[in-house]
């Protein structure tokens, strides 16, 4: 049931990325990436980590992408249809370099990958830890322990950030 | 077990969801779809992260939270370069932003 519910999901977000990059209308194009986030959120929850499914949808379609929408129709681009797909040549450019990053990431996956819970303990390990420490627990006490430096660091990085959008999209500061 | 998704078809579905974005940064001139499809790869190597996690430790969920802020912060910085940008070409096609390419 799993792997169908996987598989079912992973043709939905490859087949809606695909449209994504082949739409013309940038609203077209958000919509479907909004789909591939959303069948990402299931495949995330599929695979065990539940927060990071809800962050996927809280953040990702339900923050990043209404900005991008919100930025497409602010500069009135839903309409004009002006065709901004490259000629024949980058289109062959285009696939060539997807097939290049296929080939180097399946060469890279294929390899020996180093895992320290081991092959077959790993899922159950895992399992174990959300049991103990709960759903959110199980990413925020590394977070907050762990990771602290890096967490501050995030914080600086996201007020720089709204510091500099404002500085930049403002038309006299 | 049999109901446990193999590690090898998540890292091939990340795999393809990046190469799919990489094609679409090559093959689109909208800024605003570049982004997306920027987008598109940072999902791809969370997708990686997520699917590695049970073998290599519950790290890679906290990495994801990371890459997703990070993202959050990138698309809103990119987005206002884009308005700025807008405002002087009225465009936001690339082929009209080659102050800076020689």
């Amino acid at each position: 049931m799993i792997q169908a519910l996987f598989w079912l999901f992973a043709i939905l977000a490859a087949s809606s990325a695909l449209l994504m990059v082949t739409r013309k209308s940038p609203v077209a194009s958000a919509m479907w990436l909004i789909g591939t986030f959303f069948c990402l959120a299931a495949i995330y929850t599929l695979l065990g980590a539940y927060f990071i499914g809800i962050i996927q949808i809280l953040v990702y379609a339900g923050a990043i992408m209404i900005l991008f929408l919100f930025v497409i129709m602010l500069l009135n681009l839903g309409n004009d249809f002006e065709p901004d797909i490259r000629s024949n040549v980058w289109k062959v450019i285009a696939a060539g370099t997807g097939l290049v990053v296929i080939a180097l990431l399946a060469r890279a996956f294929s390899g020996n990958m180093a895992m320290p819970l081991g092959r077959t303990a790993g899922p159950g390990l895992l399992a174990q830890g959300l049991a103990e420490r709960g759903t959110v627990g199980v990413i925020a006490i590394p977070m907050y322990t762990d990771y602290m430096v890096l967490l501050q660091a995030t914080a600086i990085l996201l007020l720089v950030a709204v510091v500099g959008a404002v500085v930049l999209a403002k038309r006299n500061v | 077990m049999s109901d446990v998704i193999p590690l090898q078809a998540s890292l091939g579905l990340s795999a393809v969801l990046f190469a799919i974005g990489a094609a679409g940064v090559v093959l689109r001139r909208n800024a605003i779809i570049l982004f997306m499809c920027v987008e598109l790869m940072l999902n791809a190597v969370n997708l990686a992260f997520v699917a590695l996690s049970p073998y290599a430790g519950v790290q890679g969920q906290v990495f994801v939270f990371f890459v997703i802020a990070v993202a959050a912060a990138e698309a809103a910085v990119g987005l206002a370069i884009v308005i700025s940008v807008f405002r002087h070409k009225e465009s936001v096609d690339i082929k009209n932003f080659s102050l800076l390419r020689w």
